[in-house]
């Protein structure tokens, strides 16, 4: 089994992204770098945009994810309500 | 009154709409006079249908994503030079980072943008295109925001003036230019695996954390924050690479080998080019994020080694150089500094001899290598430098005729033997640093024949300006070259000890920081 | 194998000997890294092997505090590889040097700044 792996800029939005990330996903660990934040999953990671709406407070379109993104891995499924990175088939 | 309302499209119906449902297919042309170029590299596509960009990006809400980087970018820029940015690294020796990028990188942006236009055209799939559409406009802001965020620095610092004239002719900078070159005058599918895979998916994530998160580490909020827009857009042109090579081989067995064929080369052309980056990590960070090697321990072994496992499912290996790059790693940087510090009058940035202290962070990251066949090497040449003695080597170097490095890479299990590799094609000689450089000339011989090597170049008589003349008495064939570059003596060049960028840094810093 | 293209692909190799002012030779010394890499210098064919030594070789090699110890009768030549016997007297033409020949010498004894291979 492989990690996948996402990175983001260190900011606001995305502290709130990185905290929805970690409350759906108990597997994931952050790696903490100068600018950005780095985290990693075993096999595969779903980032929800309910949760992170929550978290946010606000509306929010998982699209949204390009503005702050900054490295990945792993195959991606992406709908409007989940993003994941998974190396399944 | 009854009111129907539509119901809103969901992402996978947007994206079929916006993307492949815009196609058409044509009825007074042959498909094969509208994408010439799709047969000859012997690739077969059975379904264009079959490729979808996981991201499903539209192209309205690319633009709309895309206004919105640009706006945090140029907000930022605003800030760092309003609040005199620049005066806020953590020393000047920093800021050769950003002329090495300057020369070396911007302007493969630009290429990056050319090439992906002209696949664009070629690939008959709408997924494809549309995506490699999104990725050449992004390659253009790249270029565009970088030459802008640079310009900054330009105004204070010496070294960024001539960097577009200095790509084309520069020994160093052939490295670059001659790789993107290659890739260029590929077919369309041999590019998107060149670039769009091998080093893009593969090799970029080397290039983020050193640089980016260097600038941020070393208080570069100007180079932090186009570096950071830009790379929000290379997670999307990662994830391109990755689909296309999967559509590829998932397309037609005939096409794994050679998908494979170009897996080994383009790892190893890419590889070659990060040389440059591991000496910025290891050597020109005044504070550094981690060294080389544990760079490429999590983003070149595990990641990759991670997409490999998960590849091999097609039948495809790693590529055929990956173990002696994993065993390089001790060595790398190491070597690559000393090169520029032996020809440091010939480079239009400054090179220095690390510190006592940074000697010693070297040993600790590198403890089986740095103490046993380096320290003693940059110690001789640092005390050297003392005694008013500093090494300028002037003669110039044997280059590998593939990836024009000169010929400083030592055998993968001897780092004391200089790794030569030839081979003989209609009646000449050409030389390799490497089993992968000669691999990649044995395979297409006729391509790189026609290497421009900068060495070579400059004895054949082609580096001079229009005004020099070589029967003239005292003529002096390595000034004139200088000079061709428009490389300014003793201001761009020779050791940070003793530079005006040296001198300038400490005086404004001063300024900055006293009344 | 061959380049894959749309249409003829030969093109003149841009390095051929007639370029240039004289035929080019790299000359490494092994053991010595302080110099990066291998030198490239055009040498005309009528040179005195000998005299390459001690004029184009010392200008390039001279720096190293071990170039002045080297004993020319017990350096160990190769060419391409393989060992090979220079004839010091003899020109480098008739020495049998061509046009981008790769040759290299070992000073046994000298292993470069505090025995590093530097």
């Amino acid at each position: 089994m492989s990690n996948v792996f996402i990175a983001f800029q260190k900011n606001e939005e995305t502290r709130s992204i990185i905290e929805a990330i970690l409350a759906d996903n108990p597997n994931a660990t952050v790696d903490d770098q100068p600018g950005m934040v780095r985290i990693d999953a075993p096999n595969t990671m779903t980032i929800k945009r309910e949760t992170v709406e929550e978290v946010m407070g606000r509306r929010f379109n998982l699209q949204e994810l390009h503005i702050n993104l900054i490295t990945l891995t792993g195959h991606i499924d992406e709908t409007d309500d989940e993003f994941t990175l998974s190396w399944k088939h | 009154m009854d009111m129907k309302v539509a119901k809103k499209l969901g992402l996978k119906e947007r994206y079929n709409l916006m993307t492949r449902d815009l196609d058409w297919e044509p009825s007074y042309q042959a498909k094969e006079a509208i994408y010439p170029f799709l047969e000859y590299e012997g690739i077969k596509i059975h379904d264009w249908s079959k490729f979808e960009d996981p991201f499903r990006l539209t192209m309205d809400a690319y633009w709309k994503y895309q206004a919105e980087k640009e706006r945090k970018l140029y907000a930022i820029l605003d800030a760092f030079n309003q609040s005199n940015g620049h005066l806020g690294v953590t020393d000047a020796r920093y800021i050769n980072n950003l002329k090495l990028f300057l020369t070396g990188v911007t302007p493969l942006e630009y290429m990056a943008h050319r090439g992906f236009a002209h696949v664009g055209r070629q690939l008959a799939g709408a997924g494809p295109r549309v995506a490699c559409l999104m990725q050449s406009l992004d390659e253009i802001r790249h270029a565009q925001t970088q030459i802008h965020s640079m310009s900054n620095y330009n105004k204070y610092y010496n070294g960024f003036q001539n960097w577009r004239h200095q790509h084309d002719r520069v020994w160093y900078l052939s490295v670059p230019k001659s790789f993107f070159d290659d890739a260029v005058t590929s077919g369309p599918f041999e590019f998107m695996v060149a670039i769009g895979f091998a080093f893009e998916y593969v090799l970029t994530n080397l290039l983020f954390v050193p640089f980016i998160s260097g600038a941020a580490y070393n208080g570069d909020m100007g180079a932090m924050a186009f570096g950071f827009s830009a790379q929000s857009d290379e997670s999307r042109h990662m994830t391109l690479g990755l689909e296309m090579i999967k559509f590829l081989l998932e397309q037609d067995p005939a096409n794994v080998p050679i998908v494979q064929r170009w897996l080994d080369k383009w790892f190893w052309r890419g590889y070659r080019v990060l040389t440059l980056v591991a000496m910025m990590q290891d050597y020109m960070l005044p504070k550094r994020v981690m060294s080389w090697k544990e760079a490429w321990e999590i983003y070149a072994e595990q990641n990759g080694g991670a997409l490999f496992a998960d590849l091999a499912r097609y039948g495809i290996k790693p590529p055929a150089g990956w173990v002696q790059a994993c065993k390089d790693k001790d060595h790398l940087s190491h070597q690559a500094w000393a090169v520029f510090y032996n020809y440091g009058a010939a480079a239009p940035f400054h090179t220095w001899t690390p510190s006592a202290e940074e000697m010693d962070w070297l040993s600790s990251k590198y403890p089986d290598t740095f103490d046993k066949y380096y320290r003693p090497r940059y110690e001789h040449w640092a005390e050297q430098a003392k005694e008013g003695n500093r090494f300028y080597n002037g003669t110039l170097p044997m280059l590998c005729t593939t990836c024009q490095i000169p010929m400083f890479f030592t055998e993968p299990d001897d780092p004391t033997k200089i790794c030569y590799r030839e081979s003989d094609y209609k009646g000449d000689k050409y030389h390799f640093c490497s089993d992968g450089c000669k691999d990649i000339f044995d395979h297409e011989p006729e391509k790189y024949i026609q290497s421009w090597l900068p060495v070579h170049q400059i004895y054949q008589g082609n580096c001079f300006g229009p005004d020099a003349d070589p029967t003239s008495p005292d003529f002096n064939p390595l000034m004139e070259v200088l000079k061709w570059y428009k490389l300014e003596f003793g201001q761009d060049n020779l050791d940070y000890e003793g530079s005006p960028d040296k001198k300038n840094f400490e005086a404004w810093r001063a300024q900055a920081t006293k009344n | 194998m061959a380049v894959a293209a749309v249409k003829t692909y030969e093109f003149s190799p841009k390095d051929s000997q007639d370029k240039f002012p004289a035929p080019l030779l790299y000359i490494g010394w092994e053991d010595h890294l302080l110099f990066c890499a291998p030198f490239c210098v055009p040498l005309p064919p009528p040179m005195i092997f000998g005299d390459m030594l001690k004029g184009p070789l010392a200008g390039m090699f001279g720096y190293h505090p071990e170039f002045a110890k080297v004993d020319w009768d017990k350096a160990e030549w190769f060419k391409s590889g393989k060992p090979w016997k220079p004839d010091y007297t003899k020109s480098l033409a008739d020495n049998g040097l061509k046009h981008k020949d790769v040759i290299r010498f070992r000073t046994p004894g000298l292993t470069g700044i505090k025995g590093s291979c530097s």
